[in-house]
This record gives structure tokens, sequence and C-alpha cells, in this order.
């Protein structure tokens, strides 16, 4: 079986999987990775949302062997080492807003917002409405109006100076 | 009523454990009419329909009916609570209330969800928003008898009176300074025997926790990924499994035609026919997939094969018996007739199960509103006593009536026995929307007559597909009822109908009343049976009642609303929401109101449906007519936790906007088309209101109300009215997108579709 090699959360990993497994289940079944969530592995839900080197992907619509040994994948598990803290500042204001309901489309969410904000920053402005219009993450317990606080509160933060 | 039950010494009963237990049995604390009132009907004699014996035996058992509170070494409470946490916050509303009683800080109370236990009888289904409503004062017993003891022993030690010690943060501390926290007293206050203890409820006006604005209990597992999901749990041998399914629904299996071939595929172990599908276990859910895309199966007809929106609307208009009310020559008269199509009920997470059937016994873990329902239908299915069935319940990404059955745990269960080894079974997304449950198709035709600035009649006929309640109320001897030609489902569903269905307004003769036609999709009420429909075509009657009799809907709801609540909850939202104000053109405001489950609720909403908003460039998605403002004003009795209640408004005016406008399924040769959620249109981001503020009532009442389904029904309305307004015309076919068929359907076979590959590309 052929073996593949990539950045983990800040850890080299090497798994063995077919080429064409998709990397959503390479995180969660081989690796045990479950922040990933399966909602529909047709690059629709969105819930599955991880990072590769910063951008937002979803890796259930990508084949493990398309993945190079130098690709930094960031799951849910790992965004808080990204910033060196216990958790993001998007995390806590999605706690400080208590966006959460069932909690199955929000580690997702979290990862996709931060993505968006970090394109507007490096765009040198501020996160819009029409921004978060763009955002495709389904939420089926409808929290999108806390999202929405939430994701310009962390802006804030992500900006203050440092 | 519920001040007396506040004042009533609770009864408890020390059990025998390591640590301090107290059990309450909540099954008594039910049969006071504060709990009984419930959205539930009067129950059929089980006697006439289910031999009880079984039953019997285990509502004997010790621990029947208790629910118990355990009071830890290490300081903090658990419970297993009866109950399934699916997104609504009854978890954190339950630890609020140890939390209280006990005086100690809500983070150190744990919450779990307990087994199915079939002893509990009916009590173990959460359903028609009962949770908040049967628990608060068995979950508070509970507590305040755990608490009692613990300072009684506190006293013993130090020698002491009682009364002179207060507890605060899960520390008693005497007049002298002394301190002992909980945890310390943990072991000590353990009874050797059972005992029965009597204590009594912290009076409102004490209270500290309760009432406040809580965060979810769980919150910080879910932003952090920790919180485990059924799919997310790792049970020995139980491998990724999916199923190949057929092309209508509920179609069977009649052969598979390379089960060779596909054995030999990377990763796949094990291919069993199930009654709907083709089980197939790999190492991955992506090795399944691709399973899906190579096995060759004979399928067998479904139950509803050749059924499209077309004929099934034929058959319902068919059906709907003709309205009763003689029309006068001195009265005014409005009629209409509303369409509702089809809608999905799917939560995000896709059903999932996961079972280990050995010879003799069988372990599942699912997310279950009905546990103890699943657990007799799956040892029936697997000729097993219910005894060797174990049923644990798992936490659920969201519900919204799915987990009200148990189809995939049914099916994991038939698999696992099938394959002799134990499987984690998923649906598919696509699975989800084409084979699993849906809120059925209706039609609500209405007629009111006026005249001299009355109404006189008030007339609605509602005529459904059969809405599934296999469920029953949670026990197998409803469950079983549901099911019998006699005392059966069309009995059982109109009974609902008629507790569940009542006109807020002064309307002189007023009928409401169900008729239901029995197609066999696969159904289930969806976050409320009836109301959404029902209220909505209401509504917007009401507002044309309005307009033909000269007057402002608000003015008009004024005039004619019998509840002091519903005016009050009104009138705020009207003033809060500033009714009446100037709009654009094709921009309006809509208001609706509504009462159930005991709680009044308004719900106000700004709409644009211009041109530029519904024609704005929106891909695999609908734009039209956007919300951009609502305003919720609710009185849900009292309210435990109100950041909670403000979150299941939140989500309620979401999926109003929905039914009112987006989402639907298309019923085409026997199955949805739609197979994901760029074809179920659900609000999303740029559907979503910028701004929902939500507005909870002072209220005087001491007893919560249930409201996870209560915001559902006024936000469709309030759209439907708003739409109304803006556009000048009375939409009467929902969702108003229905008509046009806003995506291209995903083939029906390979009944999942194979994943993308170009994941990367769309990196952001
Ligand atoms: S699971 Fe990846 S987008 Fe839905
Ligand atoms: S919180 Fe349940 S799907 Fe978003």
């Amino acid at each position: 079986m052929p073996t593949h090699a990539f950045i983990l959360n800040g850890e080299q990993v090497t798994v063995e999987a077919e080429d064409n497994l998709r990397l959503l289940w390479v995180l969660r079944d081989i690796l045990g990775v479950t922040g990933p969530k399966y909602g529909c592995a047709l690059d629709v839900c969105k819930a599955c949302t991880c990072h590769i080197n910063g951008l937002a992907f979803n890796p259930c619509s990508v084949r493990v062997k398309d993945i190079k040994p130098t690709d930094e994948i960031t799951t849910i598990e790992g965004l808080p080492a990204t910033v060196g803290a216990d958790l993001h500042p998007m995390q806590q204001a999605w706690l400080d807003y208590d966006v959460a309901q069932c909690g199955y489309c929000q580690p997702g969410q979290i990862m996709a917002a931060v993505a968006k904000v970090k394109r507007a920053h490096a765009e040198g402005r501020e996160i819009t409405d029409a921004d978060l219009d763009e955002l495709r993450n389904i939420c089926r317990c409808g929290t999108y109006s806390r999202i929405r606080q939430a994701v310009k509160a962390a802006a804030q933060k992500m900006t203050s100076p440092t | 009523m519920a001040k007396q039950l506040d004042r009533r010494r609770l009864l408890g009963y020390l059990v025998a454990a390591p640590t301090l237990a107290v059990a309450v049995d909540w099954t008594a604390a039910l049969a006071c009419p504060q709990a009984t009132r419930a959205a539930v009907p009067s129950l059929p004699q089980p006697e006439e329909i289910f031999d009880l014996g079984d039953m019997q035996d285990l509502a004997a058992a010790p621990t029947s009916g208790l629910i118990t509170v355990v009071v830890n070494g290490d300081g903090t409470a658990s419970l297993a609570v009866p109950r399934a946490e699916v997104g609504q916050g009854m978890t954190t509303a339950i630890a609020m209330m140890v939390a209280e009683e006990l005086d100690l800080p809500l983070g150190k109370v744990t919450i779990t969800l307990a087994d199915a236990r079939p002893e509990l009888l009916m009590n173990q289904l959460t359903g028609g928003s009962n949770s908040m409503r049967s628990m608060y004062i068995p979950v508070r017993a509970a507590a305040a008898v755990a608490r009692q003891r613990l300072v009684e022993v506190a006293a013993a030690t130090w020698d002491t009176d009682p009364a002179l010690l207060t507890t605060r943060h899960g520390v008693i501390t005497a007049p002298e300074g002394q301190t002992a926290t909980y945890g310390e007293l943990a072991a000590p206050a353990a009874a050797r025997t059972t005992l029965t203890v009597t204590a009594q409820l912290k009076p409102q006006s004490a209270f500290t926790i309760l009432g406040t604005p809580q965060g979810r209990i769980d919150a910080r597992d879910i932003v952090t990924g920790r919180k485990q999901f059924t799919m997310d749990l790792q049970v020995p041998g139980a491998k990724p499994t999916m199923v190949a399914r057929p092309p209508t629904i509920n179609g069977t299996v009649v052969s598979v035609n390379n089960v060779a071939a596909v054995l030999a595929m990377p990763g796949v172990t094990d291919v069993a026919a199930l009654a709907h599908g083709v089980a197939i276990r790999a190492e991955a859910f992506g090795q399944c997939i691709d399973a899906i895309q190579v096995i060759d199966v004979t399928w067998g007809p479904g139950t509803v094969d050749g059924q499209s929106d077309d004929t099934v609307e034929a058959q319902l208009k068919a059906a709907l018996p003709d309205l009763t009310t003689p029309l006068s020559l001195l009265a005014g008269s409005v009629d209409a007739e509303f369409f509702f199509a089809f809608a999905s009920n799917s939560p995000l997470e896709p059903d999932c199960a996961i079972a280990d059937v050995r010879p003799g016994s069988a372990e599942i873990w699912s997310s279950l509103k009905a546990p103890i329902v699943a657990q007799g239908a799956i040892a029936a299915a697997l000729g097993l006593p219910v005894s060797a069935v174990t049923v644990h319940v798992t936490e659920g990404g969201g519900s919204f009536g799915r987990h009200l059955f148990h189809d995939a745990a049914l099916e994991a269960a038939e698999a696992s026995q099938k394959m002799g080894k134990p499987v984690k079974l998923s649906w598919s997304r696509t699975d989800n929307f084409r084979q699993g449950r849906a809120h059925p198709m209706c039609v609500s035709r209405v007629r009111a007559s006026y005249a001299l600035g009355n109404v006189l009649t008030y007339e609605q006929r509602h005529t459904s597909v059969q809405t599934e309640f296999g469920h029953g109320l949670g026990d197998m001897v409803t469950a079983t009822a549901s099911k019998l030609p006699v005392a059966g489902g069309l009995a059982l569903s109109q009974t609902i109908f008629e507790l569940t269905q009542s006109s807020p307004y002064n309307f002189g003769v007023t009928v409401q009343a169900l008729n239901e036609i029995p197609l066999r999709f696969s159904t289930g009420s969806m976050r409320n049976i009836y109301s959404p429909n029902v209220a909505c075509a209401q509504e917007l009657i009401v507002d044309q009642l309005a307009k033909k009799m000269g007057q402002d809907p608000v003015m008009f709801r004024r005039n004619f609303l019998k509840d002091q609540r519903l005016l009050a909850v009104l009138n705020k939202a009207a003033a809060a929401g500033a009714w009446g104000k100037a709009m654009p053109p094709g921009t309006a405001q809509g208001i609706a109101v509504h009462s159930e489950y005991r709680g009044a609720i308004a719900v106000l909403v700004d709409i644009d449906c211009t041109a530029a908003t519904v024609t704005r460039p929106i891909s695999d998605g609908v734009a039209g007519p956007r919300v951009t403002r609502a305003l919720v004003v609710v009185d849900a009795g009292f309210t435990i936790n109100p950041r909670g209640l403000e979150a299941q408004m939140i989500g309620g005016v979401q999926d109003g906007i929905a039914l009112a406008l987006t989402s639907s399924l298309h019923i085409s040769a026997g199955i949805p088309l739609e197979g994901s959620w760029d074809n179920y249109f659900y609000t999303r981001e740029w559907n979503t209101p910028l701004d929902i503020s939500v507005i909870v009532m002072p209220s005087a009442s001491d007893s919560p109300s249930g409201a996870g389904e209560l915001g559902v029904a006024p936000a469709f309305a309030a759209v439907a009215c708003a739409y109304a307004r803006a556009t000048g015309t009375l939409p009467t076919r929902f969702p108003i997108n229905h008509a046009a068929l806003g995506f291209t359907p995903l083939p029906l076979e390979p009944s999942t579709p194979q994943s993308p590959t170009d994941g990367l590309g769309n990196a952001f």
C-alpha cells in the first residue's frame, strides 16, 4: 500500500493508504482525528473544513496522493497551537457568543471563519457582511447570526497590536 | 399549582453507593398536572394491545422510575438524564438545575445521556418540547436532597445545628468558620442502605443560576473538536459501513450481482444485503463510497414508486373535505387553499449508529429520542430478548424530528448481525435526503366569514400525507398502538392534531381538523408536527381578513386575540420592531403570533423582495427575497436559561425562513430529487437576516414552558405575511421557490455519488 507523508497539526506523519482515499478519511478513519466532521463528502456542507498551509479547504474532496510531504494540514485540534494559546481568538469568540447548538458544524465554521478573516486582513481591510455572505458552511441549527457576531469580534482580536 | 409544588417537601431516596447518591422517582413527579399537560394524548389502554408481563417485571426493579444525582469524591456532581441532547441545550439546563439546588458551580456538574431504560415507560421520549417541563421538579428535588444530606453530615461531624450551616460553591461553612468541601463529604454522606428523605426546593427568589444566561456546558468541547458524536466513537472492531440504496423510497434488494468484485476492492471486508439496501463494510468510509460506485444490485419496488409531487398533490386535493361553512349573503368571506411541499428533517450529522451484535446479545450506540422504542424494535428484529439489547444514547448533531426514529440503529443492528462483526454505519448525505424521513406534503383549505366588524366563522381543513408516529410516546405500548389498524396511526395523529392546534383568535364558530391520506412515504415530524403549516395558513388569512375589514394587521390582532400573554408579546413586538414604519417599495414588514406548549410568541420580520436582492448572483444556491431583520418576543414561562432560549428562537427563525422561501423536497418517480445541501436549500449565510433580536418577556410563572419548537411556526408565518405585503400577492404555495427546480439532480445510481477530487482548487 502506498505511503503518504505530510505535516499534521505541527507534527510529521506518515500513513499507509490507497492513493485515491480522500484526506478526510485518512484523518478520521486512519489517524483518529475526528474534529473535522463528515457532512456530505461532496465539498458542499463544509463541515470538514481544515487548513492547508493556512488556507481553508475541504479534505473530503482531496485525494491523499495530492498532499505533499511539506504540506501543513491543520485541523480544529491544531488551531490553538497556530497562535500559541489554549484557544484561538475565533474559538474564544465562539464561547463568548455561545454560538454552538448541536456543534456538529462548528469545527468547520471556525476553520472557515479564520481563513476568511485572514484573507480580508491580508487585503488590508476588515471583514464585511458581504464576506460573511460568501461562507458556504451549513448550520442546520441556524446559528448564523451568532456566527456573524463572533467572527466580527474575533476579527478585532486577530488584528490587535502584537 | 407550581407554587404549592415548590413549598411541598419532595421525596427522595438516599441510595447505597460508594459516594452520596440521591434518587427521585420522577415518574411520580410527572403525575402532577404541571407535567402531564404536555402535548400528549391520553393513552390507549395498554392492556388491550400489549402483553405487559415483561414490562411489569422491569417496572418492579429497584431502580424503576428513578433518576439519580451522584456527588463524587472530586466534589463534582453527575446525573445520567433519560433524554437526548441534539443541540437544544437540554444538558446545560439540567446542569443548571443541579447546580442551583446543590449550590455548586455549573462547571462542576456533569450530565450524561442515560441508556434506554424500558422501565421508564413513556418517560424516555425527547419530543413535544417536554424535557424542561418534566425534569424541572424531580432533578431539582434530587439535588436538594443531596445538599441537605451533605449539610446534615457536616453538622453531625461538627456537632452543630444543620440550620446554622451555609453552602456555597460546593463548600459548607459553619458559623465558627469550619469548612468542608462536598468532595470530602461525598463518601461519609453515602448511605449504607436505602433511606427515604424529604427536602425543600429553593424558592425562585433565591435562584442564582436558574433564570440567568449561561453558555452551553459542552461549548468548549465543541469549539476544540473534542465533542464526540456517534461517528467519532471508537468501538473496537466497528469499522466504517455504508449502504448502497435503491432508486425509489423503501425499495428492496432482489439480488447483488457482483459480490466477489466488491469484496476484492481495497479495504472492503464484508457485503450484506439488508431490507432496503446492501451494506458494505470497509477500513475507511471513502472505501465504502468507492464500493457503492461499483456494486451491481437488482432492485425490487419501493412503497411509493410512481408517486411524484403532482400525483401526491392530486390525491390530497381529492381527499380534501368540502368546507362546510355556509356563505351568507350578508357576510363577507375569505377563502384560500395553501400547499406545502415535502420537507426534509435531516440534521447536519447524517444518520449514524454503531452496532455490535453477538450471539445472544447486542450493543447499540446512536442518537435516539425514543431509545426504548428503538431497543424493542431492534430486539424484535434480532430475535433477542429486550434485556439482551443495550442501547446507548449518543450526542446528536441536530435532530429536528429525525431522531424520534431509529432507522440507522435498526439498520446497523441488521448489518452487524448478518456480517457477524461490529459496524459503524453511516448514511450518506444523499441517503439522508432521499431515503430519510420527511415532513409530509399537506394542503390547508381555509374559509373565514365576517360581518359588522366581527369574524363569524373560521374553518380550516388540513389534509396531509400521513405523518408516522411509530415512536408513539417513546414507549413500546403506544409505539405499538400507533401501528395497529384500529387504535393506530390515524387516530393517534388526529388526537395529537386536536391537542396541539387551536386558534388563538375570537373568530366565532371555529373548526380546525386534520385528514390524512395513507401514502407510504417515510415521514415524521419536523421541529413540530402541524403547527408551522397550520399557523402559516391561519396568519395569512388573518392578514386577509384585516385587509378586507379595513384594519391594520396589528390592530386587527389586538382586537381578536383571546389570550393576554399573546396580546402582550404582540404589543411588545409591534413597539420594539417599529411596526408600521415607512418602507421602500418591494420591502415590507410581516408579523405573526403563535401559542403552543404553553408559550406565547410574536415574530416580526422585515423582508426585501426587490429585484436587486432576488436576482443577486449566488452560485449553487437560492438568492430570493431576503429577510433583513427579525425580532422575536417570547414568553416561555419561567426561563431556565435565557441564553439558550434565545438560541432556540434564532434557530426557529432560520427554519421558518427556509420553510417560507427556499427549502423543500421535489418528489419524482418515487424518490426526492434532492441529494445535497446545494439542492435542499436550508437557510444559508446569504439568506440569514443580518439582525435577529430576541426579547424574553418577564414571566409571572414559576414553571418553564417548552420552547425548542415554538419559534418555527410564527417565523414561517411572519415571513409569508411580509412577502404578501411586499409583493402585493398572497402566496399560496410553499416554499415560494418550490415551482422552479434550482439544481441539476444527482444521479439515482450510484445512490451515493463519488466525492470530488478538486478540493484544493477551492482553497481560500
Ligand atoms: S463533508 Fe466535506 S464539505 Fe461536506
Ligand atoms: S450547531 Fe448544529 S449544525 Fe451548526
